[in-house]
């Protein structure tokens, strides 16, 4: 089990993306009196990139700051040259992002009518909204449920319900913030297939270690900073030993 | 509504929502403007083959809907047995059951995004004062959707509770839960940006 490079295309619903490339230049972020993140510098190229950690190191936040879903308090995340903080809703375009309870993020009552929502958002016409759900309800086995109510799916269904509610907007990159936190083994690894098969360069927030085996790079994130960064081989075994 | 719809290919699904609501505003303005045994009676009927016939909805679908308020349609029965007599107590049941069904009817053979298309096209004229169809319609979707799942995480607390000693209907459950919502609450924010709610709303579309 493992999310590792890319294959072709796997919900289908797009040409192949172009790269996205993300950029964060001297990045601090305080909620408050308390900061989470101080002075966070990297360049984001590569097409599986992990982030592992302690609870409270501040990689939820790093997450979210590659989509402008969060502005630093000072520094300046790019996203291929767009300012998150002055561009967030072309940034939101390119990077999607999953959440780690799928609750939080299905909006509406039905299966169908949640993928569609964000297309709905983007004025897409309703012809090719109704393909591209179909498309990407099958890549995704949840056909047979598109008129069910979300409430009624397992919790691997949400969670891949609320993959493919991001993957139909065709993203370039797609941000997992824990995405098998609140999984089982049989649906944890339903998702890391889902994540290993997709088209689009992703960042994963995770602690299940061994999903990362793959992967290009993986940053570790200490007391809101970047405390290693290099291949798994590299920076895992290096955390673990930190963890004691 | 939460869990109602049924999917099908029948001509009431295929109606428009439109249609099927005004459908049932004119039964029930009807049925109380004509408090009539054979009037209600007969609208009772009229519901009944729309739906298992003409929707081809099994009837436990329909009878799911009316298991909820059987003891107040005795109660209501019983009520006018006592303060009016049995010929007026039947026709506010009836007329109360048929409402009921029919309005199973529409929400199994209507889709909740059809149901909110046309929530926004009656709002629409309200747009000259600043009203948005769309946020309404959003708004109206979202609140079918989460009423579940605070029903869930408030089942979970209770259950929490229990296990450690609680007992009965607590008070104390409301704090939890409302901690709870608003967390849901401030997920559910930056998941609808993240999904480009913020994006200029465009009309739904009837069916996804």
């Amino acid at each position: 089990m493992r999310w590792g490079r890319p294959g072709a295309g796997a919900a289908g619903t797009a040409p192949p993306l172009p790269r996205t490339d993300v950029e964060l230049r001297e990045v601090t972020h305080a909620y408050g009196d308390r900061t989470v993140l101080t002075g966070v510098s990297l360049t984001l190229t590569e097409s599986r990139i992990g982030v592992i950690g302690a609870n409270g190191s501040g990689k939820s936040t790093f997450a979210r700051l590659l989509n402008g879903l969060v502005v630093p308090t000072a520094g300046t995340v790019l996203v291929d040259g767009l300012d998150t903080r002055t561009q967030a809703r072309e940034v939101r375009r390119r990077v999607g992002f999953v959440f780690q309870d799928p609750d939080a993020q299905i909006v509406h009552p039905t299966v169908a009518e949640d993928v569609a929502f964000g297309l709905t958002n983007q004025g897409v016409p309703a012809g090719e909204i109704a393909r591209r759900v179909d498309e990407v309800l099958v890549a995704y086995g949840l056909d047979g449920h598109r008129d069910h109510p979300a409430h009624l799916l397992s919790g691997g269904q949400k969670q891949l319900l609320a993959i493919a509610g991001v993957l139909v907007m065709a993203p370039q990159r797609v941000v997992f913030d824990e995405p098998t936190t609140l999984l089982d083994l049989r649906n944890t690894r339903r998702v890391a297939r889902v994540v290993d098969g997709l088209e689009q360069d992703v960042v994963v927030v995770t602690h299940h270690l061994e999903l990362l085996a793959g992967f290009d790079r993986v940053l570790v994130f200490e007391d809101g900073r970047v405390a290693a960064d290099g291949t798994p081989a590299e920076t895992v075994p290096w955390y673990v030993a930190r963890c004691g | 509504m939460l869990s109602l719809y049924r999917p099908g290919t029948s001509p009431v699904h295929r109606a428009r929502a439109g249609l099927k609501l005004a459908g049932l505003a004119a039964l029930g303005t009807g049925l109380f403007a004509v408090p009539r045994i054979e009037v209600v009676l007969a609208a009772l009927a009229a519901v009944l083959a729309t739906g298992l016939l003409l929707g081809r909805l099994p009837a436990g679908a329909l009878w799911a809907q009316v298991r909820p308020v059987w003891l107040l349609l005795a109660g209501l029965f019983g009520f006018h047995l006592l303060v009016t007599d049995a010929l007026t107590g039947t026709v506010a049941v009836l007329r109360l059951l048929a409402l009921v069904l029919a309005a199973a009817v529409v929400t199994a053979t209507t889709r909740v995004t059809e149901l909110v298309a046309v929530v926004e096209w009656l709002l629409r004229p309200l747009e000259v004062v600043g009203v948005r169809p769309a946020r309404v319609g959003l708004l109206v979707a979202m609140t079918l959707r989460f009423i579940p799942v605070v029903a869930e995480r408030a089942a979970r607390i209770r259950e929490a509770q229990a296990a450690r000693g609680a007992s009965g209907v607590r008070l104390g459950l409301l704090v939890p839960l409302l901690v709870q919502v608003l967390q849901l609450a401030h997920t559910l924010g930056e998941a609808l940006d993240a999904r480009g709610a913020d994006d200029v709303p465009v009309r739904r579309p009837r069916r996804a």
